[in-house]
């Protein structure tokens, strides 16, 4: 697993207070992982946070499993 | 009107969490007043407060974590979390968990705050100062609005009935169970959970209660003697927070289902002064009115009541009023009736401060005790009120009634009886 997606998981079962185990990267944040439209906010920031990248509102609402969050940032560190 | 009834109660305040534990150290003379650490008061007058002691809840402190999910904590200003914690025992201590949907419609919540999520507000006001607006928390608003304590113990719960809040600064909390109490005598609901909760020991709620010039600012090196209603040498309120809740239900919803019932409602009035934002008004006209109104509801008359809770702050011109207000409203009773002020103890909860004190009044009712006015050595106005200095008293007790008077000129008086 890449350095990204490792911090990802991390960041996600901090703020979910869910088991490791369970963010697989076909996870829905809401669907599998009890996430409500308010915490996928805070989600999305927190990944702006600890990645330094800016995630657009357009951006953050096709952000909807961990596999998604690990490509969007992962293409942005690569440009 | 239909009866309403007492049959839980949870406490969270400086003298710990957990009513048994809180009301043994109070009766104990126990204070909870110590000198602020968690942040620095250097450019404060006030040095003093009453905080809820951190630990675990088998040795009378709070640990968040045993009451709240981990996950659920950051989304709740400490204010919630106290509230929370005093809901969930009450919940617990009532028995009454609603299974059909028409019982959970029947239920509702009642808590209400002072000032509501000031840390919150404080924090996050800083981060736009700093140019972060755009990091602020998608659960800044929800953390921070009063009426949220009583959205998430609904949640919690799952109680459908009315859901509102009481906000009338340092009356809050007898507004609250007071106004509860009416919906359930009203057919609004059979059950209410009702209370306030407080955590204005920060920074800016120090800083702003310092500026009203309402803060004990004498004692900072000898704490538990800051906080002196009565006393000649007072000089303002320490402040507290905490929370207190009580479970409210109609009388026979309460006995059908066999429940234990603590007290009963005798009677609630309300009032206005008129006169000042801060200052109450001459004779404390209007505690002296929020009194008769409670007595014109519960169809009692003064020679009823036993025990008095008083707002009492400790500030140099509220104590004595109110006293001056007792004796006019007491008449030849007064001299029979005891009076204490329970903020000598825990300081002022602001918006939780007439719920604790309703939770006081009840146990003084259970076991026939008053408890005491710490550090009231020298009463600076003489008076036949038995103000019970320093040391509780057993007495017989079947009637009380609790003060608690608001910034806005807003008063609110509420009566227990005990359920022969």
């Amino acid at each position: 697993m890449s350095e990204i997606a490792d911090k990802v998981k991390k960041i996600v079962v901090e703020h979910l207070g869910v088991d490791e185990a369970k963010v697989t990267p076909e996870a829905s944040f809401i669907d599998d992982l009890g996430a409500d439209s308010l915490d996928t906010v805070e989600l999305v920031m927190a990944f702006e946070e600890a990645f330094g990248v800016e995630i657009p509102e357009d951006a953050a609402e096709k952000i909807t499993t961990v596999k998604d969050a690990i490509d969007y940032i992962e293409k942005q560190k690569a440009e | 009107m239909r009866r309403v009834v007492v049959t839980g109660m949870g406490i969270v305040c400086p003298l710990g969490v957990g009513v048994e534990h809180v009301w043994k150290r109070l009766i104990n003379g126990e204070s909870g007043i110590t000198a602020i650490q968690s942040f620095d008061t250097t450019e404060l007058a006030a040095k003093i407060a009453g905080q809820v002691p951190v630990g675990s809840a088998a040795e009378g402190g709070l640990d968040l974590p045993e009451w709240i999910p981990v996950k659920e904590i950051k989304k709740m200003d400490r204010f919630i979390h106290h509230g929370m914690v005093a809901a969930a025992q009450a919940m617990a201590d009532s028995g009454y968990v609603p299974e059909t949907e028409d019982e959970k419609c029947r239920a509702g919540v009642m808590i209400g705050s002072g000032i509501g999520g000031l840390q919150t507000i404080y924090e996050t006001a800083v981060m736009v100062h700093e140019g972060r607006a755009k990091r602020v928390s998608p659960f800044f608003i929800p953390a921070a609005l009063i009426n949220l304590i009583s959205g998430q113990v609904s949640i919690r719960y799952g109680l459908k009935g009315p859901n509102h809040s009481a906000v009338t600064a340092c009356a809050t909390g007898v507004h609250a169970i007071g106004d509860a109490s009416r919906l359930i005598a009203y057919g609004d609901a059979d059950v209410m959970v009702a209370g306030g909760a407080e955590a204005a020991v920060n920074p800016l709620g120090i800083a702003g209660f310092c500026a009203s010039r309402a803060l004990s600012t004498g004692f900072n090196d000898r704490p538990a003697e800051g906080s002196r209603p009565w006393d000649k040498d007072r000089d303002g309120f320490v402040m507290g927070e905490g929370s207190g809740v009580v479970v409210l239900e109609e009388y026979e919803h309460a006995k059908a289902r066999g429940a234990k019932i603590y007290a009963e409602i005798g009677g609630y009035g309300m009032s206005g002064d008129a006169h000042h934002i801060t200052a109450p008004a001459e004779h404390h006209d209007g505690a002296f009115r929020a009194m008769k109104a409670a007595f014109k509801n519960g169809g009692l008359s003064p020679e009823a009541v036993d025990y008095i809770n008083a707002h009492g702050t400790s500030t140099p011109l509220g104590d004595d009023l109110e006293l001056e207000a007792v004796e006019n409203m007491f008449g030849d009773h007064a001299k029979k009736v005891a009076m204490s002020s329970t903020k000598s103890a825990v300081g002022h909860l602001l918006g939780a401060a007439g719920a604790v004190e309703t939770i006081f009044s009840i146990l003084a009712i259970r076991d026939n005790v008053a408890p005491p006015t710490l550090n009231l050595h020298a009463p600076s106005r003489e008076s036949v009120v038995n103000r019970v200095p320093l040391t509780a008293q057993e007495r017989k007790i079947d009637v009380a009634l609790s003060n608690s008077f608001g910034f806005g000129g807003t008063n609110a008086s509420i009566i227990f009886k005990r359920v022969a």
